[in-house]
């Protein structure tokens, strides 16, 4: 049997899943559908069912892109995916718009059965139901009493589906029901307050109210948190905690894993056989699958956080109070949380728009999340700080290398409000833009759905970025491999012609021969080529040789300059990589890594998009090459004239 | 007295008359802005926009310009 689950959003509707399936699910590849839909096969009994989640809904007609799924899937009996039943799992808590969605999907002759969720909270709040009058408003159907939080009534919700007993609506509950158009929104009112009408009526009987007691306690947290004042102040608070844990926390386990891939790297060169393919395993796929996993335990931590914030109904409040600041911007409040993951990485960040339903600013949020500054720029950034900016105190207390840091987030901060403004004007739709939110009432957060939600995010990240990664890695390990074999080998039998040269550690010399090697490759010759592009930010070729290797994931940038310069990389505190660059000297004797220079580079990487595995998920998520492209150049555009600006007033 | 939501002081109780005719009607409706429905102001963001109701059993949160469409009466 192919099982749906439908049901408003703040429903439980997820725990549902969760116990239903048991945790084993994967997500679904439905064609032309903008959200990812989970599946699972369930068995109940002795039968093997497949369960589908369906997005969260009010209604069966669409008001955004991804609820149009629920839509075509319903209306359309011929369907790939129409349901043999559908579960709609309903909040008792607030029964009659809960109904609304559960009567349209009974109405159009599925079998369906009504989960009343949250029961707990209903009773808490005095309503009481009279389940087996409601039941009779609804002939053929089955209802279920759940508490799916502590897993109360899951086991009856498997009896009734494996009971067979539901059947289709003999007449429906509206009588004369006719499924709209989309279009048709004339026709769709009429039905709301038609079908509310008979909800109402029929509640009036089946469902008491000790005392009125509502919202209460939640007004008085609200009346707090969306404080005006305080309401800004506590989530500027929330932030600084999250960022500081993340940080702190995740740094132990990052350090952890960078050793052991540049061990395992290490090993893998020493034990296997020499050979191409074997410098590619050993030099390309492994580093280039380390670049992807260091990145977990941060992602894994952003979005333990955000789940609890999700979970504890604080991030709708985030959504409220910042509305109304996001909009001049063309965002919306609900572009807080993508630009937020973004500090972490802008993958996840650009996969969390899809709670906006407005297109055109979900694609604005799109655009501009990659400016915000990720983790992959944080070695970049602390190498080229510690290396021009002089370690010192301004104003006696604040240190200078951490300002510029903090400039340097500010920055990327600052041009993402600001692009969103400008795109705001370029970027033409006929969708209206509206926020019409629910705010749950606030809960304890159930860890098993948060550790889910980690799970399933960092999956994602894991296979979506790694593919592109481990592909760019090795297209550069190609390039930085092969060519000027000829080149190299002459320069390096011409040093080993002198004795000074051959009294040197072996490793020294070893290291100096693929600094030569890297100077000749295709990689090289890159370099080379576009020297004159880059000379007018103050870069020359090396440089550019880190620039194109950014292109796998910006981190890169250190481990490349320290293979060309010919230093160990050490990994943390790039001492000798930083000696080596402050000795660097440009033709007239003047250093390389001048102020000019550093902070150029710096501000090229907030601005450039040096992210391939951002584009392909910009490129997934708009469904079209035009919008990765057209931010790749913008970004482009923006770090080339930021840096050019930026050398120019230094120099 | 007919007025619109945008004006209904804090916690005042006021019931719906209907809904303006837009496009953002039927959603309105389905969540639960039906006429006859009773509500009340809870709380605004800062700014004063968008602003919090308390529908039947639930908290929605819709901008001004959505609480332009509803004409309630005391």
């Amino acid at each position: 049997m192919r099982i749906a689950l439908f049901g408003n959003p703040n429903t439980g509707k997820s725990s549902i899943f969760n116990h239903l399936s048991g945790m084993r699910q994967h997500v679904g590849n439905f064609p032309g559908v903008t959200v990812d839909l989970k599946l699972s096969d369930i068995r109940i009994g002795d039968q093997t069912h497949q369960l589908i989640d369906f997005p969260g809904t009010y209604s069966i007609y669409p008001r955004s892109n991804d609820e149009k799924v629920v839509y075509e899937v319903l209306r359309n009996p011929q369907h790939k995916h129409y349901p043999d039943l559908a579960v709609v799992v309903a909040d008792a808590s607030n029964l009659e718009r809960n109904l609304f969605l559960f009567s349209q999907i009974y109405d159009l002759g599925l079998p369906s059965l009504l989960v009343l969720n949250m029961n707990d909270i209903a009773q808490r709040n005095g309503i009481r139901i009279d389940v087996a009058k409601l039941k009779e408003a609804f002939p053929g159907t089955q209802i279920v009493e759940a508490n799916a939080r502590v897993g109360f009534g899951t086991d009856r919700l498997k009896q009734a589906i494996q009971s067979n007993q539901i059947q289709k609506a003999a007449k429906p509950f509206l009588d004369g029901f006719q499924v709209a158009a989309i279009e048709n929104t004339s026709a769709q009112s009429e039905e709301a307050e038609l079908r509310f009408k008979k909800i109402r009526f029929l509640l009036s009987e089946v469902l008491t109210r000790d005392v009125k007691t509502k919202q209460e306690g939640n007004l008085k947290l609200d009346r707090i948190l969306v404080h005006p004042i305080w309401g800004y102040f506590i989530f500027a608070a929330i932030l600084l905690v999250l960022f500081q844990m993340i940080y702190s926390f995740a740094a132990l386990p990052m350090d952890f894993i960078d050793a052991q891939f540049a061990a395992f790297s290490e090993w893998t060169s020493a034990h296997l056989p020499e050979g191409n393919f074997y410098d590619l395993i050993s030099q390309g796929i492994i580093p280039g699958i380390g670049g992807v996993v260091v990145f977990v335990p941060q992602i894994a931590l952003l979005f333990f956080f955000i789940a609890l914030l999700e979970e504890s109904g604080y991030l709708a409040r985030v959504v409220f109070i910042m509305d109304r600041l996001m909009r001049p911007l063309g965002l919306n409040g609900k572009s807080v949380v993508p630009l937020l993951s973004s500090v972490a990485c802008a993958i996840p960040g650009v996969m969390a728009t899809r709670t906006i339903s407005n297109w055109k600013e979900r694609l604005i949020t799109i655009l501009v999340a990659p400016l915000m500054s990720c983790s992959a720029r944080i070695p970049v950034y602390t190498l080229l700080i510690a290396l021009v900016i002089p370690d010192q105190k301004v104003f006696g207390i604040i240190n200078l290398q951490g300002l510029v840091l903090f400039a340097l987030y500010a920055l990327g901060l600052i041009a993402a409000l600001g692009i969103a403004a400008i795109l705001k004007a370029f970027i033409r739709t006929s969708e209206k833009s509206f926020l019409l939110l629910e705010l749950p009432s606030y809960k304890a957060p159930q860890w098993k759905n948060v550790g889910l939600t980690v799970w399933e995010k960092v999956k994602v990240f894991v296979l979506d970025a790694g593919k592109v990664i481990l592909a760019i890695s090795v297209i550069l390990w190609v390039l930085a491999s092969f060519g000027g074999e000829e080149k190299s080998a002459a320069k390096i039998a011409s040093l080993q012609e002198s004795p000074v040269y051959m009294s040197m550690a072996e490793e020294d010399r070893s290291q100096i021969e693929a600094s030569i090697r890297l100077g000749n490759s295709y990689m090289g010759q890159l370099g080379k080529g576009i020297e004159p592009v880059i000379a007018p930010l103050g870069y020359d070729w090396k440089i550019g040789i880190s620039l194109i290797t950014s292109f796998a994931a910006r981190e890169v940038f250190v481990g490349s300059l320290a293979t060309i310069y010919s230093v160990q990389d050490d990994g943390e505190q790039n001492l000798p990589l930083l000696q080596r660059l402050r000795a660097e000297k440009r033709a007239d004797g003047k250093p390389v890594y001048s102020l000019a220079t550093g902070v150029s580079l710096m501000v090229f990487y907030v601005f450039a998009m040096q992210c391939m595995a951002t584009l392909a998920v910009v490129k997934r998520e708009t469904k079209s090459w035009k919008w990765p492209l057209i931010q790749l150049l913008f970004m482009g555009v923006l770090a080339y004239l930021g840096a050019g600006l930026t050398y120019h007033l230094l120099s | 007295m007919d007025r619109l939501l945008v004006n209904v002081p804090f916690l005042e109780p006021v019931r719906i008359k209907s809904i303006i005719d837009s496009p953002l009607k039927p959603k309105l409706l389905e969540m639960g802005l039906v006429s006859g429905q009773e509500l009340r102001i809870l709380f605004k963001a800062p700014f004063g926009d968008p602003i919090a109701i308390e529908v039947g059993d639930y908290v929605l949160s819709l901008r001004l310009d959505e609480a332009r469409l509803v004409e309630v009466v005391s």
